[in-house]
């Protein structure tokens, strides 16, 4: 991933004819292009626009929606911070500082010798071994300030990454507890020749009676989504995996990508087998294109053991293929429509529903849009039986769920449990103590406080797409929330007026808040916005952004009255900080120089 | 007849055809619903949210919800108005509005909302972006200030004029127009005044050179009559 001094010219001849010139492949193309010049120049974008007879704009649109495309020239080293809550309580920011001083750079801007730049990003994914960041696109977990100090001598030095520590580089999957699926050794092709010998039909009665629901957080019936697919008018049908783990503290998908790739690809072909789909996509976010390699080589070995391709296991018109889409850094892409769209080569903007996209999704065709975790469940069903699986977990919601656990707690990592267990019974078993509040299902989630630790994790109580972070008494939830309305007003894709502008008004009011110039006035509004956000944004995003605030608001708020500077009404724009100016330039700061002074002579 | 297909608009019937969704549906029944992206010549696109209406006490955008026999439909109650009226003080503080200085002032689909919705203040704290002007065309000046994002412009040059010269770029609150152009610049494109895109934007982003302020005060589009009205009257003609 080390820029290369190629030409521009036949990188984009290498880049476009790998991709057919093939105008569903612009994210890709893109993002190949920039892995190789360091940056996309104007003039790429003109080339790409014309091979791909695209008009120029509109590849200029799709380039500027994703964080981690660049068009104006970027360091040779670019080092994002991970900026989730709980890279926040490992001290992330404070390292990030450290950072900049050390290399002489202003945080968001490219050093002056064009060698560095430093900022941070949303969640990477890495929250059990945090604090974590990205340089050039790989992530180096673990950081403390001797290993950024380290960084700080390599980058100095200009050693290429593939000279660092590979020490530097590991990321671990952190198992902590395993149950049906993390125990399941699967042979590969085992689950495959279980279900072809029911036959697709009773296979897809099977995945029905079995009531598996997604694990993606919308928890719809996998069954019925399979089956209106199959049912929907059309020649050719399409399974996409959503790997585009963006929830903040959600992690379960990439330790299912890198040490259970075969239960995912099989659970993909299954669900081709069920609904008679040749052509299947894993769209993988771009934090994790270091799994690209070895998961190119896990589908290679499914080809070559006659598991993908043309009859698949021998049947002959059982036809199903995988392609591996990357993503570049698009939160809102974790929604199924815009997941299409970016997966066409667009920018991730949701579409209007319906059409759903088992009847419209992929170039107009029918599509099964399915969680990594759904799909790896789908083998379990396969392999020991619809009643088998539905004997686990609750009656509404059947099986077991994986969690991705971090914060406050002396072990985090991944943790899977039957549903329906509790909240206190994970907190004891990641050796959590003096609990005040759980974030689960990431930013977009529930906050629950002590009070309602008693309750489980399942669909019909606290439901969650994985993401379960723990914060402890010494924490300002304030300070949680404000970090992931921040995240929302950064990867809201603009769409829709209230989310787009929605979303940036709670960041300025929270900031407000922060400096102590809100008053109660504030708190109206946002609760205003909160409403405005539920009422009329156009997908889930906008829907949830004010969640975090409203939620805390509720259940913490003496976190946000201590910040209040009176209980009624404060500007935003402070008088007296705006004269701070004159008062530098006439050498005053007495207390005359003050407007408080002013006021209280009146 | 009695198979003719109604739903309840504030509590009076309208109807409709299948596929017609709540908007058009009472639009053509004389039923004025607010909306800035949704133009009748194109199909819905969703962004302004202008036109949410409650159905079933669920909030959903008219311009997109295809109508259903026996829908009951609020739409002009003090609730969804209010929530109308912050959505315009959203789009006003994005951007940059100098209404009185504005060469659209009085054609202004947005302005005349806003008057329509009783809009009396912004509210909201003003963002004021940085968004240069275009004025490289000969013909044609862009203002980006007052851009909405309701990207009828986009459409109509993609979809009628063949020309694609306009896309949004960027995302969230940074996201903005560009054109079809290496340089950025208008002039480098193949746009001309004629273009269908040249003339629907419903806010003062594409303005014709040396045309400005022609009609004057008294005689513009929303003076006499508000933007309800106009609307409709539009639908007869």
């Amino acid at each position: 991933m080390e820029p290369i001094a190629n030409s521009l010219d036949a990188v984009l001849e290498a880049v476009l004819s790998k991709r057919r010139r093939d105008p569903t492949q612009l994210l890709q193309i893109l993002r190949e292009v920039q892995e190789q010049v360091g940056y996309i120049p104007p003039p790429a974008l003109t080339a790409i626009a014309a091979a791909l007879k695209l008009p120029r704009a509109r590849v200029e649109g799709v380039a500027g929606f994703y964080s981690f495309l660049h068009l104006q020239p970027v360091g040779k080293y670019r080092v994002l911070f991970s900026d989730n809550a709980t890279d926040r309580l490992l001290g992330n920011l404070d390292l990030l500082g450290t950072m900049c001083q050390k290399l002489w750079v202003e945080q968001g801007k490219v050093s002056e010798d064009g060698l560095v730049s430093v900022d941070v990003t949303s969640c990477t994914g890495m929250c059990d071994q945090g604090p974590a960041l990205l340089v050039n696109g790989r992530p180096i977990t673990r950081l403390t300030h001797q290993r950024v100090n380290e960084i700080c001598e390599l980058i100095r030095s200009r050693r290429p990454l593939s000279l660092w520590p590979q020490e530097y580089f590991r990321v671990e999957d952190n198992i902590r507890r395993k149950d049906d699926l993390l125990n399941t050794v699967l042979e590969p092709g085992a689950a495959l020749a279980a279900a072809m010998a029911l036959g697709p039909e009773a296979w897809l009665g099977e995945v029905q009676k079995s009531s598996l629901r997604g694990r993606g957080g919308a928890g719809f019936t996998t069954g019925v989504k399979w089956e209106a697919c199959r049912n929907a008018p059309g020649e050719e049908r399409v399974i996409v995996c959503n790997a585009d783990e963006g929830e903040p503290g959600t992690f379960k998908d990439r330790v299912l990508l890198t040490s259970y790739p075969d239960h995912v690809f099989e659970g993909m072909t299954l669900a081709a087998y069920a609904t008679g789909a040749r052509q299947g996509f894993l769209y993988l976010r771009g934090e994790y294109r270091y799994l690209l390699e070895p998961l190119e080589a896990a589908l290679q070995r499914r080809r070559e053991a006659g598991l993908l391709g043309q009859g698949i296991r021998g049947q002959a018109g059982f036809d199903f293929d995988i392609e591996i889409h990357l993503g570049a850094g698009a939160y809102v892409c974790g929604e199924e429509t815009a997941l299409i769209e970016s997966l066409e080569g667009k920018r991730g903007t949701p579409r209007i529903r319906p059409p759903f996209p088992v009847i419209k999704g992929y170039l107009g065709r029918p599509t099964v849009v399915n969680n990594v975790e759904t799909l790896a469940k789908t083998v379990l069903i396969a392999l020991e039986g619809a009643e088998r699986f539905a004997a686990v977990g609750t009656a509404q919601s059947t099986g077991t769920k994986l969690l991705s656990i971090s914060g406050d707690c002396a072990f985090p990592g991944i943790y899977e449990y039957p549903f329906g267990v509790s909240i206190e019974q994970i907190l004891e078993d990641c050796g959590a103590t003096d609990v005040q509040a759980v974030q689960v299902g990431g930013a977009s989630g529930t906050c629950l406080a002590s009070y309602e630790f008693h309750r489980g994790i399942a669909y019909e109580d606290v439901p969650t797409a994985g993401s379960f972070m723990i914060f402890d008494t010494s924490r300002d939830l304030f300070e949680v929330a404000r970090n992931f309305v921040h995240f929302f007003a950064h990867e809201s894709c603009g769409f829709c007026t209230p989310c787009r502008v929605g979303t940036s008004l709670l960041q300025n009011f929270m900031d407000k808040l922060a400096t102590g110039h809100g008053a109660k006035y504030d708190l109206a509004d946002i609760e205003w916005i909160n409403r405005l956000l539920k009422a009329a944004s156009h997908c889930g995003l906008g829907l949830a952004a004010a969640n975090p605030v409203v939620e805390t608001l509720i259940k913490f708020r003496p976190a946000y009255e201590r910040r209040l500077q009176s209980l009624d009404f404060a500007p935003a724009f402070d008088l007296d900080q705006s004269l701070a100016e004159a008062r530098r330039m006439t050498g005053r700061d007495d207390a005359d120089a003050h407007l408080s002074s002013v006021e209280a002579h009146r | 007849m009695s198979d003719t297909k109604k739903f309840l608009l504030d509590g009076k019937p309208v109807v409709f055809q299948d596929g017609q969704t709540i908007l058009e549906a009472a639009r053509q029944a004389g039923h004025y619903i607010p909306h800035l992206c949704w133009h009748p010549d194109f199909p819905a696109h969703g962004s302004c949210k202008l036109c949410i209406v409650k159905v079933g006490g669920r909030h959903v955008s008219s311009c997109a919800m295809p109508a259903k026999e026996g829908m009951e439909v609020e739409s002009n109650t003090p609730e969804m108005n209010g929530e109308r009226r912050a959505l315009l003080q959203m789009l006003f503080v994005e951007g940059n509005h100098f209404c009185p200085s504005c060469e659209k002032s009085g054609n202004c689909q947005l302005q005349a909302l806003a008057y329509d919705l009783e809009m009396l203040s912004a509210h909201f704290n003003h963002f004021y972006p940085n968004r240069p002007v275009d004025a490289s065309h000969p013909d044609v000046l862009l203002d980006f200030n007052r851009c909405i994002f309701c990207e009828l412009c986009v459409r109509a040059s993609r979809d009628i004029d063949g020309k694609n010269i306009f896309a949004l770029t960027d995302r969230g609150i940074h996201k903005h127009l560009v054109v079809n152009a290496e340089s950025g610049r208008l002039a480098d494109t193949d746009f001309a005044a004629s273009d269908r895109a040249a003339n629907i934007c419903p806010v003062g982003v594409i303005l014709h050179k040396r045309q400005g302020f022609a009609r004057p005060i008294g005689e513009r589009d929303y003076d006499a009559k508000p933007i309800s009205v106009v609307a409709m009257e539009e639908v007869e003609k």
